[in-house]
């Protein structure tokens, strides 16, 4: 059900102005193929239940909606989890992985690539690769193979080849640069995994749709649980992959408040990752989006003390839901994810990932109504490093 | 016809082949960059001029470690085109990613291209269904447009692309980065022989043309080479006058044809 809704995006992969395919001529034909090949796959009942049956199998899905007695308490109004840090792998990002390394196997590459920033997409990918029996290269910035160690080791021992990229910054947006050089050399027998709705089309919507299973399960959950819709579902903003998968579960429901959650870093005067709040139209990774860039057009620095939100851009659908109005983004800083990751962890025993910590900040400002669903799009044992040397971490003295 | 067209014809006259070396802007030092420009315009039939960007994701380690310390210094994409304009003989062409146009707005950016005596342009990241606004505004001010073709690219869009080309069609030799290749690649003459087929425009190899052999050998079959990583390797090791030497070696090859 959730593979063979229509895409979301036009002909040319455009979300209102945004989105598109901006490659290399190298790559136009394979982009062309993955599109075919999709096309083909979502439409096909086989494919789907094989689908469904991995995220039933493997994932062990559905993840639970969660009720978070002790921190509703404390916020004063009615919190639910989507707990996304109980798949398998700990993060949504193996929903997607397992959907495409499915697809390329199905279009006969021999070989998967990926990049990563906090690590959850390149385990995931990894995981999908030992699955399928694919040889998988991971290209992750050396920041982040620094700050993000535990992942790493696990990549590894999941039997893929990790790569340090020292270019630019060092984070995600070197390694989706990187994994791209990869791309154009090896494009006749490779499969790029993108592990968010970032890229050029087709995977911004081929990946939203993959991650929809979500929202899907999500809105029955809490129909189930409540009897009704919540006021808002409340999601952190990155590329935006477990985002998007929420909110399109509820598109259709005007009266749901979709709110997606960016890094403010060390505020948004200072470094940051908040594309939306801060970007202006531009071209980065093969898609035009909102992306933080200088008035020569070169891509600036982004900054967060979570990985996987410290990307200079953001995916086109977001974009494109921010400029209608339907979806409304908000920013919660490196200081202020930290105290929701403490209050997460103290209030319920779940210790989330420092990415869905943005989320459950924002659901604590108590902005969006009385009973709200929150995306937790991962757990956060890769995170207790970082957040141990965080200056000032009262939550582990 | 574009100038640059013009020009091309009139150099390749009698089946001699071209020359067009690339060099990143600013480069070793924005101060000693027109030094650099005169070295290579000596033995260029056209030179490629490559704007500074963050995030080249077509080109390997050489040139884009080029591209960095040409930002460190200074020389963003806009500069680049300024700090390119004055005494060079010889028509310059600049190689810019896509964002930079993007940002400037296409016809300012061509505007501006066009006032620092640019007379082409390529964007390697813009493929052809999105490239029609810019190929409108680079006409109106005689910037020859130089589309890439690329050995995976189907026989049905190889005459869309070259269709579209107003200074020469870009055969990209290989799949892959820009960089240094043992050998030329076996796939580069299928490249070549798929844009004769539908257009009449000079082309001209690019990418994994580093030596005086490799440009003999692509220029067997095409009607010149483009040459990139080797020509930024020597301004940034051994200086300008030794880049004018390499290519000096490269015409001569190119002249035994």
């Amino acid at each position: 059900m959730t593979l063979s809704a229509p895409p979301v995006c036009d002909a040319s992969g455009f979300f209102g102005d945004f989105g598109g395919r901006y490659v290399p001529e190298i790559l136009v034909p394979a982009l062309q193929e993955l599109e075919d090949a999709w096309a083909e796959a979502r439409r096909d009942a086989d494919f789907a239940a094989r689908y469904e049956q991995l995220l039933r199998d493997v994932v062990g899905r559905p993840t639970p909606l969660y009720e978070a007695r002790r921190l509703s308490e404390r916020a004063g109004r009615r919190i639910l989890l989507k707990r996304e840090d109980l798949a398998h792998t700990g993060a949504h990002k193996i929903n997607n992985t397992l959907g495409q390394v499915l697809l390329a196997v199905r279009m006969g590459k021999e070989r998967v690539i990926a990049e990563t920033g906090a690590g959850q997409h390149g385990v995931a990918t990894a995981t999908a690769a030992a699955y399928f029996g694919l040889p998988c290269v991971v290209y992750m910035g050396a920041l982040d193979v620094r700050r993000q160690h535990l992942n790493v080791v696990r990549m590894r021992m999941l039997g893929a080849e990790v790569v340090p990229v020292e270019a630019g910054s060092a984070t995600l947006k070197d390694a989706i640069n990187e994994a791209l050089r990869d791309w154009v050399t090896n494009v006749d027998t490779t499969h790029y995994v993108i592990g968010s709705v970032v890229g050029p089309h087709p995977y911004p919507d081929m990946v939203a749709a993959l991650q929809s299973v979500i929202g899907d399960e999500a809105r029955a959950q809490v129909l189930e649980a409540l009897g009704a819709l919540p006021d808002a579902v409340i999601a952190c903003v990155g590329g935006g992959s477990n985002a998007i998968g929420l909110f399109r579960g509820f598109y259709d429901d005007p009266g749901v408040r979709l709110v997606g959650v960016e890094a403010a870093g060390e505020g948004l005067s200072g470094r940051h990752g908040a594309s939306i709040a801060r970007g202006t139209p531009g071209v980065l990774h093969g898609a035009r989006s909102l992306v933080l860039q200088d008035d020569q057009g070169l891509i600036t620095h982004a900054h967060s003390i979570s990985a996987g939100l410290d990307y200079p851009g953001v995916g086109p659908e977001h974009a494109w839901l921010a400029a209608t109005g339907r979806a409304r983004y908000v920013s919660v800083t490196d200081r202020e994810a930290l105290d929701g990751f403490a209050a997460l962890c103290r209030s319920e025993g779940v210790v989330p990932a420092l990415e869905s910590a943005h989320a459950v900040a924002h659901a604590l400002r108590g902005e969006d109504g009385d009973v709200v669903v929150v995306g937790l799009s991962g757990r956060g044992d890769k995170d207790v490093a970082v957040v141990a040397e965080a200056a000032d971490a009262a939550i582990v003295a | 016809m574009s100038s640059l067209l013009e020009h091309l014809r009139d150099r390749s006259r009698g089946g001699r082949r071209l020359l067009v070396p690339y060099v990143v802007a600013g480069l070793p030092e924005p101060e000693a960059y027109s030094q650099v420009l005169a070295a290579l315009a000596e033995h260029a039939d056209a030179l490629e001029v490559g704007l500074p960007y963050s995030d080249p994701l077509m080109d390997g380690p050489v040139i884009a470690s080029a591209a960095q310390r040409a930002l460190r210094a200074g020389v963003g994409p806009l500069h680049a085109l300024d700090l390119t304009a004055g005494a060079v003989s010889g028509p310059r062409i600049a190689m810019t990613y896509y964002n930079p146009v993007h940002r400037a707005g296409e016809d300012a950016f061509c505007e501006r291209c066009a006032r620092a005596g640019f007379a082409g342009l390529i964007v390697p990241d813009l493929p052809l269904e999105a490239s029609a606004p810019l190929r409108a505004a680079a006409a109106r001010r005689d910037l020859a447009w130089i589309p890439l073709v690329a050995p995976t690219t189907p026989h049905a869009r190889v005459a869309a692309l070259a269709g579209s080309a107003t200074g020469f069609v870009y055969a990209v030799s290989t799949l892959g980065v820009t960089g240094r290749r043992e050998s030329l690649s076996e796939r580069a003459g299928a490249v070549v022989a798929a844009c004769r087929e539908v257009t009449d425009l000079p082309v001209l190899v690019g990418i994994g043309v580093s030596t005086p052999e490799q440009a003999y050998e692509a220029a067997t079959f095409a009607d010149g080479v483009v040459v990139g990583t080797a020509v930024v390797e020597k301004v940034l090791e051994e200086g300008a006058a030794a880049a004018r030497d390499l290519l000096a070696r490269m015409r001569e090859a190119l002249d035994r044809l």
